[in-house]
């Protein structure tokens, strides 16, 4: 992959040395990884191993315990989600964070509302925008005006790719996107994320799916129980070592 | 993303009888006790213009209150303080106003309700204690304060003007506190239904995780439908005041049921992220309605309230048989 293209430009996220403890327990220490625009890196790691605790912490929801986040050459204190918003980074959460009440293009623009100039929703445009950007990336939805509620996992998890998508200018972080997906619906993330390289933006998955983090990845670092046991890039490993670095067993 | 037809099959059956019967259960309802009392009361003077204008002017400070608490269930939350509000603000404008004039009392009055509010919200909010133990508490608290403000008495209001603007006075021939009814359902419906404000409220109480990660301000936003409930209930004080002439401790005492089932029989969800201020306005109506038919037909005060109870009781199960799923 284009990882030597990359390795060229400064990484869009810099961590380092990150650790987080809840109360006593250590969810991660010790982290440090660098992404740079159009990349994609894996993070893989068994149940509990601290990934989608990660992940909060880049998106600004937890603050680490200690440990520097640089995005783009700023090092930057995140104290809550709108302040990495504004630098460009997007999440779709494991639990997806849609609201279930409201429909499909309220949700796409969940506290990013337009208004017109009297200072109303401007609703013809969320809607028109969002059935573009559902025509685009083929999520079959009913349409704009459908309730979240009324749609089935694999829409759901559409409906927050594509606001994730759309919304990014940096960095895409995505905690465990195919998990609820059939197979078509799992190549069509595939191969959105895919996209998301041709438009420079850095991505970190997080996937159980080995197949699919050595079809997607450039790059993928292993956590074990907290700890980043390693970061090997995709194309000089094999599934063997991987499954090793997770486990902490050696395979023969 | 998964192939259109998984929901095209499934869902519109179920949605067409959601929609059906979780939206308009509170016009069939209106409709159909309406029917019931003018054929039950044609002789009993309950079709006359002069009744059903009663009506609008008695429901006058449910309704305000019930937009209040539109705001608050559904940011998910609960206001039962609006129980005394209303008795704490009416005795504070009608203290002020007797002796400092119509400007005052209404800042009294408001600002009482406010106050209330802003303390039921920053023990939410920040405090993030839940705003039932809250409010239940603020309720007992306020309903103390009411009684010791003006040692059990009644406090009369002599101001003209006030006593105009928020009761018997009249502009372009409609009485004000339809006025004040009509405004506030605008007011209201526009903020809920066209405004980035409105949007988050829903947002909060439909999912407060998933509001707080897009950037929402979750503690302001109870702090904010707490502070407007407050003020809203102080607002229906005044009315009170205005319309009565005087204040009393008793004041919106028995009113918290009331506006509460006409909110939720409106399609206002308990649990918050779903809601309609026009609804509520219709339930209060129809709560009003049912004072009046069950009075006309000559029930005593002791049926009335099995009577009223009973209805409530169907019209709110069925609202949230509904809405459940
Ligand atoms: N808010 C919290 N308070 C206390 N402990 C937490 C909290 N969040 C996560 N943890 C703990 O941190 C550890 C890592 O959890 P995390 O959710 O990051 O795992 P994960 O790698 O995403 O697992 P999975 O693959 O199951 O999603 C777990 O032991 C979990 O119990
Ligand atoms: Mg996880």
């Amino acid at each position: 992959m284009n990882a030597n293209v990359s390795a060229a430009n400064e990484p869009v996220l810099k961590l380092k040395d990150i650790r987080k403890t809840f109360g006593g327990v250590t969810a991660i220490e010790n982290f440090s990884l660098d992404v740079h625009p159009g990349e994609i890196v894996a993070l893989v790691g068994d149940n509990g191993a601290g990934k989608s605790t990660l992940i909060k912490i880049i998106s600004g929801v937890y603050t680490p315990t200690s440990g520097t986040i640089t995005i783009e050459n700023q090092t930057v204190a995140m104290s809550n989600a709108t302040m990495a918003r504004g630098h460009g980074i997007e999440v779709v959460y494991q639990d997806l964070a849609l609201a279930d009440q409201q429909t499909v293009y309220m949700n796409m623009f969940l506290g990013r509302e337009p208004v017109n100039r009297f200072g109303l929703l401007d609703r013809r445009r969320m809607i028109a925008e969002t059935e573009t950007l559902v025509k685009e990336l083929d999520v079959r939805i009913p349409s704009a005006h459908a309730t979240i509620r009324d749609l089935s996992g694999g829409q759901r998890q559409g409906v927050a790719i594509a606001r994730a998508t759309h919304w990014a200018s940096k960095l895409i972080l995505l905690d465990e996107p195919t998990a609820a997906l059939g197979v078509a619906e799992t190549a069509k993330v595939e191969e959105i994320v895919e996209s998301l390289k041709r438009r420079n933006i850095g991505v970190l998955i997080i996937s159980h799916s080995l197949d699919q983090v050595f079809k997607l990845s450039d790059r993928i670092c292993v956590l074990r129980r907290g700890k980043q046991i390693g970061i090997r890039e995709t194309a000089k490993t094999d599934k063997n070592e991987i499954i090793a670095m997770i486990t902490g067993l050696q395979q023969h | 993303m998964s192939s259109a037809h998984s929901s095209a099959s499934g869902q519109p059956a179920s949605l067409v009888n959601r929609l059906n019967l979780q939206q308009y259960v509170v016009y069939l309802g209106f409709l159909v006790i309406f029917l019931f009392f003018a054929i039950v009361l044609k002789d009993s003077g309950f079709l006359t213009v002069r009744n059903l204008s009663n009506i609008m002017l008695q429901t006058a400070p449910v309704t305000i209150m019930a937009i209040g608490l539109v705001f608050v269930m559904s940011a998910g939350e609960i206001d039962l303080s609006i129980g005394s509000t209303v008795a704490v603000s009416a005795l504070a404008a009608a203290v002020t106003v007797n002796d400092y004039g119509l400007g005052a009392g209404i800042i009294a009055g408001i600002g009482a309700g406010l106050l209330i509010g802003l303390l039921n919200g920053v023990l939410v909010a920040y405090v993030k204690l839940p705003s039932f133990l809250v409010t239940l508490a603020t309720l007992g608290l306020f309903a103390g304060v009411s009684r010791s403000m003006t040692n059990l008495r009644s406090i009369p209001v002599t101001d003209s003007t006030f006593t105009g603007f928020f009761g018997s006075g009249s502009f372009l021939g409609v009485p004000s506190l339809i006025w004040w009814t009509v405004v506030a359902v605008a007011c209201g419906h526009v903020i809920y239904r066209e405004t980035r404000f409105g949007a988050h409220v829903l947002a909060t109480g439909d999912n407060s995780r998933a509001a707080s990660v897009s950037g929402i301000s979750v503690p302001r936003i109870r702090l904010a439908v707490l502070l407007i409930s407050g003020g809203l209930a102080g607002l229906a004080g005044l009315l009170y005041a205005g319309r009565l002439q005087a204040a009393k401790y008793t004041l919106g005492e028995t009113d918290l049921m009331t506006v509460i089932a006409a909110v939720i029989v409106g399609g206002t969800l308990l649990n918050g992220g779903k809601g309609t201020i026009i609804g509520a306005l219709v339930g209060s109506l129809m709560m009003g309605m049912l004072n009046n038919g069950l009075i006309l037909m000559g029930l005593s005060v002791s049926d009335q309230m099995i009577v009223r109870g009973l209805i409530i009781l169907a019209a709110v199960a069925v609202s949230l048989r509904e809405k459940s799923r």
